[in-house]
């Protein structure tokens, strides 16, 4: 066991933990940022991502003792209100069925639109590609997309 | 989670004093709505309000509680919209809580078969027609004018006359009082607003910004975490175990084995799985270990056997075949699937001296009350459930296995428990959509007409794997319908459109062989089948001829069937299931010498559409989930052990891989049918259908990828 200072969502939050625990279950079970999501565990369904470092990062495979001062963002703190333009996107078109892979596609679509403004279809086919949702929502996303890339 | 939900808080906040009153209407009983009428609720009455299935606020909210479990059918939306549209409310002013199992106020809290909205359609007319005839009678009373002089629209009440309103806020205490009718009006469906709308899922908010709503974020103060090793293979049953180094290991609180299970109980979800892989197990052979080579054999046997139970004879089908000008003859198999519903199984439970409290993601929470009250030997109203949003079901959650689980460990260690299941327990220990083997005989006559059909079903603990009465049977003279199964030890259960997730794709696309052999169109043969359905029947009839010529020809229509489309080339179905009408076209071009499906044409008949956003999100979630399980879907057995435990073995459809999708919905008017199940069944023969046309290629068994991977390097 040790102890973490991580920088999550613009706070300062101390946990103990053993060094190889996955960062999705210190925010899930120590820290109690539910929003993010287990899916497979082996960084194959995207459920669990969250931005190191504005990186699109799979929290699922990546141990607290690897984060060292990084900064991180989740679903929670993505936005302060819920406003981000890809928040609203999905929203307005009304994107989930269950919504448990939303969360992971959302930071993965605002992460990759923050370094591509103005992507094309294919951009982001490739860009959400390793995103699984098991409900098919995938048209609706790829729509919400393409809107967020106009509000940003 | 609502944590105030319970008898005692209702009544707690109900005495608070301040104006407002919740109608509690018992919508579902036969004499209806002898109103329960609690006046003098806070605010913050809907939050607390159980008993009651409506509520309206001085300040005009109303809180509608939606009984059915939400699995992303869209349901916690579709129900409200439904009372709201009755109540002639301003949606805008509507706040929707998911409202627990109960069984006294509530009907088929149960989301499966497609069957929610059809099923309380009606119900949930009445109940917004019954509360808006009170609020009227309120506002006529107060006015000193009839009632039938007053109209309602977003919220208010209007004396057509003289242009006064009430709003409903306003109305709320005085409505209460009054004897709810028992022969209430319900709109004429031309009138509706809501209903036929796009209204967006009313957890979007939360959901997009990744609050506690599904089951597995569910927390309680001093809860404990487990995981559960369970038999890592069907046939196998616990001999001895030794927890030595697991009960060391950092967070672990207790290691206690049940029923050929080993828990491992501790502080958090990682120490518990770590810990887990510590424990010592010898498992020993309880059963027949299968493997999927045993299934292939087996299904051959059965086929040939001579052990079938017939399930529908029609005429003579020997004549009919030594008369045969030709015979088409054809076999379709597919392999076992898992559900994979995002989020995998768990479950809440703490059984306590005075009762269960149970919490999370089922379909069937009636049923996790009922058997979790039986295993326990106690009351079933000593069992509380509270239903969770959840990440998908698709059927795998209608079992209780990983309740009862909870359950019975929480009796163990006499600590409320959340039980984990990993994505490797959760696709190694599915209730799978079982494999199973379709044999198609058809005889046509020297003008191509189909004089006899017979299909003979192989499955695995599927009971009958047929569906003996749905078309072509009706439509031709001479048929016989029959299976067999073999019983296993894996865990077979529904999978989303049972038996017709895969029975439709073989005889949509046996249907295609047959039509092909005869040198006719596709579409013009089943429309000439369903012609002779209803001129000359055969037999019962159980589906409705109208309704399926009408999807076939929109699809047509839609598609541009028979009009020559260079380089495409199109594929047809057709099904019923769940009481719903869907037909597909599919347009398959030729990208490098492979097939590329590049749209599908669905045309729906579920009746009235409740909400055009969540109807779409279906039928084309519908479609996307049969494209990808029929193309990639594959969960094989070695030893009775599954072979693919995670997505890195078990494909998922991804997003470039799918097809563009347009839907178009038949508008008769028709009350609603189920449509969280049938836009699936009909799309694998579309897709297969097309690629034939394409390539030549038939396509027989799925997954798809399996027969020829070659060929489909990439669909999209």
């Amino acid at each position: 066991m040790a102890n973490y200072n991580l920088k999550i969502n613009g706070q300062n939050l101390k946990t103990e933990a053993s060094p190889d625990t996955p960062l999705l279950w210190i925010l899930r079970d120590h820290l109690g940022l539910v929003g993010t999501k287990y899916g497979c565990g082996m960084a194959q369904c995207g459920a669990c991502t969250v931005h190191v470092n504005g990186e699109a990062t799979r929290s699922c495979v990546l141990p607290v003792s690897a984060i060292a001062d990084a900064t991180i963002t989740t679903i929670e703190g993505l936005s302060e209100n819920g406003d981000h333009p890809v928040q609203q996107a999905w929203d307005t078109i009304d994107v989930p069925q269950c919504g448990y892979c939303q969360a992971g596609q959302i930071m993965t679509a605002a992460a990759f639109l923050k370094k591509n403004a103005k992507p094309n279809l294919e951009e982001i086919e490739a860009a959400m590609s390793s995103n699984i949702c098991r409900c098919g929502t995938y048209h609706r996303i790829k729509e919400a997309v393409q809107l967020a890339a106009t509000k940003m | 989670m609502t944590k105030n939900n319970s008898r005692r808080d209702f009544l707690k906040s109900a005495a608070l004093t301040s104006s407002g009153l919740i109608l509690g209407f018992n919508w579902f009983g036969q004499e209806a709505l002898a109103a329960e009428v609690v006046a003098g609720v806070s605010t913050e009455a809907g939050n607390t309000a159980f008993n009651a299935f409506l509520s309206i606020q001085t300040d005009g909210i109303v809180t509608i509680f939606s009984p059915n479990p939400e699995i992303g059918q869209g349901i916690k939306t579709a129900f409200p919209i439904i009372v709201a549209e009755e109540l002639d409310v301003d949606w805008a002013n509507v706040k929707v809580l998911q409202a627990p199992l109960d069984t006294k106020k509530f009907e088929r809290q149960v989301a499966g078969g497609s069957g929610s909205i059809p099923h309380s359609w009606q119900r949930l007319r009445k109940a917004g027609a019954t509360a808006r005839q009170m609020l009227v009678e309120a506002a006529a009373k107060r006015w000193g004018v009839s009632a039938s002089d007053c109209t309602t629209e977003k919220s208010f009440v209007i004396h057509t006359a003289s242009g006064k309103k009430l709003g409903y806020g306003e109305l709320a205490t005085e409505a209460a009082k009054i004897t709810p009718p028992t022969d209430v009006k319900l709109k004429d469906k031309k009138d509706f607003k809501l209903i036929g709308s796009t209204i967006k899922g009313v957890d979007n908010k939360a959901i997009l910004t990744g609050k506690s709503l599904f089951g597995i974020d569910f927390h309680r103060e001093g809860m404990v975490y487990s995981m559960i090793q369970r038999p890592p293979a069907f046939g196998l049953k616990l001999k001895s175990f030794d927890a030595t180094a697991a009960k060391v290991s950092p967070g672990i609180i207790d290691v206690v084995s049940f029923k050929d299970k080993v828990a491992i109980v501790g502080k958090s979800t990682w120490e518990v799985k770590k810990a887990r892989d510590l424990v010592k197990i010898e498992w020993e052979k309880a059963n027949t270990l299968e493997s999927s080579d045993d299934h292939n054999r087996i299904f051959k046997e059965l086929l040939d056997g001579t052990k079938n139970e017939v399930r529908r004879k029609d005429g003579d089908i020997e004549t009919a075949f030594k008369d045969a000008a030709k015979i088409v003859e054809a076999e379709y198999q597919c392999p076992f699937l898992p559900h994979n519903p995002m989020e995998p199984m768990n479950f809440f439970a703490h059984v306590r001296e005075d009762g269960v409290e149970l919490v999370g993601p089922t379909q069937t929470p009636q049923n996790a009350q009922n058997q979790t009250a039986k295993l326990l030997n106690i009351p079933a109203e000593k069992v509380t459930v509270e239903l969770t949003r959840m990440g998908g079901g698709f059927g795998r959650r209608l079992g209780t296995d990983y309740v009862l689980e909870a359950a019975e460990l929480s009796s163990i260690i006499k600590a409320p428990v959340k039980v984990m299941w990993t994505r490797e327990d959760d696709m190694g220990g599915g209730s799978y959509r079982p494999a199973v083997r379709y044999r198609f005989r058809a005889a046509l006559d020297k003008q191509g007409n189909l004089i006899g059909y017979s299909l003979r079903g192989a499955g695995i603990n599927a009971g009958n794997p047929t569906r003996q009465d749905n078309f072509p049977a009706g439509a031709v003279p001479n048929l016989l319908i029959d299976s067999s199964e073999h019983k296993s030890a894996i865990t077979t259960g529904p999978w989303r459109a049972p038996i017709t997730n895969f029975l439709a794709f073989a005889e949509q696309s046996f249907i295609d062989e047959v039509a092909t052999a005869a040198g006719k169109d596709a579409v013009q043969f089943r429309l000439e089948l369903l012609e002779k359905a209803k001129t000359a029947p055969t037999g019962a009839i159980k589906y409705d001829i109208d309704r399926m010529k009408a999807v076939i020809e929109l699809a047509a229509e839609k598609s541009g069937w028979g009009k020559k489309k260079k380089g495409v080339s199109l594929g047809f179905s057709v099904y019923f299931s769940h009481a719903s009408y869907v037909a597909q076209v599919a347009e398959v071009v030729m990208k490098k010498g492979k097939p590329v499906l590049q749209k599908i044409y669905a045309a729906v008949d579920c009746g009235v559409v409740v909400n055009q956003s969540g109807a779409r999100n279906q039928v084309m979630g519908g479609i996307i989930d049969g494209i990808g399980h029929a193309m990639y879907g594959n969960l094989t057995f070695k030893d009775g052990k599954p072979e693919q435990m995670n997505f890195n073995t078990f494909r998922l459809i991804k997003m470039n891989e799918i097809p563009a999708i347009e839907v178009t919905f038949v508008n008769n008017g028709i009350d609603p049918t189920g449509l969280g199940e049938p836009a699936l069944p009909p799309t694998g023969g579309s897709v297969a259908n097309a690629i034939f046309k394409a390539t030549g290629k038939r396509l027989r068994n799925q997954p798809f990828i399996e027969q020829d991977d070659k060929m489909f390097e990439s669909v999209s």
